[in-house]
């Protein structure tokens, strides 16, 4: 496994991984010891590819929708987001990296999704954008975008720690009809199977992704959405505490691994 | 009509190959699915591309509906003379959405 796990280095990949199947997906870590793998890293060379060159990235769409949102003038106030932040590489540079972040206003963890909702309501005085809708997944993917390659912050404030719990006892609990917790597939059998799919680490590091299945953008939510009806239970409600929770548990356990967004994804 | 991303070298040698890459974001909605109400969404794909290089077509494709969301399109040129590409997709509503790239050939 350890010749295995030094040959686990980008396009060997797919390969490597069909040789994991049926037995315990163990022992593969890096140089310093982090056995933590992105999802990047399960997928094949052509989405590989696909992601890592800026034209060929559909996300990359989403992003010049973004874009133009930024500076567009919107709400009774007039204002566009760059009335305010101004040039978003600088100013929102590594801010999507800190996201879901204790918010004051509710005393609880928002995602990024809300905060730029929430900035709209309040400062731009305009409708909050609806979930999954074009404009606030082009938005946030622009803001994502500028903490692209840097480290996922999330974890450190204390006063989510009773959130980060919570998600972390969501993540672990049993559910649906088939009685899976997420843990039973994203930490007991990645790298394994699940029918012609390769299960990955459940690191969320890309979001919001271009999703080939969907032929669009996507936000982490849908993204779990997805999972929970996959094991036959219930999902959360789009911005359902329970959910902003799990989302806040996912980022701190992918704390330090670097931003993919926009990523793409099978 | 669209958001699109071209990717075409600025500088190329006399008679080199470039590769360009174009990707347009579109929903190519195929006409064999269903909406909330059960009836049929109408099709509504890019049914063609063509890319002219100072004025020649040098490339052109029909698209079917089989062909994904936000299609993206690459092909090569050999790099003749220094000018404009001018790439453009029409879609079933008519709409043609109209592009422009320059080369620079040394």
């Amino acid at each position: 496994m350890s010749a295995g796990s030094r040959r686990l280095s980008f396009l060997g990949v797919g390969l490597v991984m069909s040789a994991l199947v049926g037995s315990a997906a163990v022992g593969l870590a890096d140089a310093d010891g982090d056995s933590r793998r992105s999802g990047f890293d399960f997928m094949g060379p052509q989405t590989q590819a696909m992601q890592g060159d800026d034209t060929s990235n559909p996300g990359m769409l989403a992003v010049l929708e973004g874009e133009d949102i930024w500076n567009r003038k919107a709400g009774a106030a007039d204002k566009s987001c760059a009335d305010c932040h101004g040039d978003a590489a600088r100013s929102m540079h590594g801010v999507a990296a800190h996201y879901p972040a204790f918010d004051t206003g509710t005393g609880g963890p928002i995602n990024l999704d809300q905060r730029i909702n929430t900035c709209r309501e309040k400062n731009q005085e305009a409708e909050p954008f609806p979930w999954e809708s074009e404009e606030i997944l082009a938005l946030s993917a622009y803001v994502g975008l500028q903490s692209r390659g840097l480290p996922v912050q999330v974890g450190d404030d204390t006063r989510l720690a009773g959130a980060i719990k919570a998600g972390g006892e969501a993540f672990h609990r049993k559910q649906g009809q088939l009685d899976f917790s997420c843990a039973d597939c994203h930490d007991a059998n990645w790298g394994r199977k699940l029918g012609g799919s390769v299960i990955p680490q459940g690191h969320a590091t890309g979001y919001p992704i271009y999703r080939l299945e969907w032929q669009s953008m996507g936000s982490l939510q849908r993204r779990l959405r997805n999972c929970m009806a996959g094991v036959r239970a219930e999902p959360y409600s789009y911005g359902s505490p329970e959910f902003v929770e799990l989302e806040l548990y996912l980022m701190s356990r992918s704390r330090g691994m670097a931003v993919e967004t926009p990523a793409v994804r099978p | 009509m669209a958001r699109t991303l071209i990717n075409v070298p600025p500088t190329a040698k006399r008679g080199e190959v470039v590769e360009i890459k174009t990707l347009i974001s579109h929903p190519m909605e195929t006409g064999f699915r269903t909406g909330p109400d059960g009836a049929l969404i109408p099709r509504d794909i890019i049914h063609r591309f063509t890319c002219t290089y100072n004025g020649e077509e040098i490339f052109s494709a029909d698209l079917f509906p089989a062909i994904t969301a936000n299609p993206f399109i690459t092909f090569t040129t050999v790099a003749t003379e220094s000018g404009e590409l001018a790439l453009s997709w029409t879609d079933d509503k008519g709409q043609t959405q109209m592009e422009t790239a320059k080369i620079t050939v040394e």
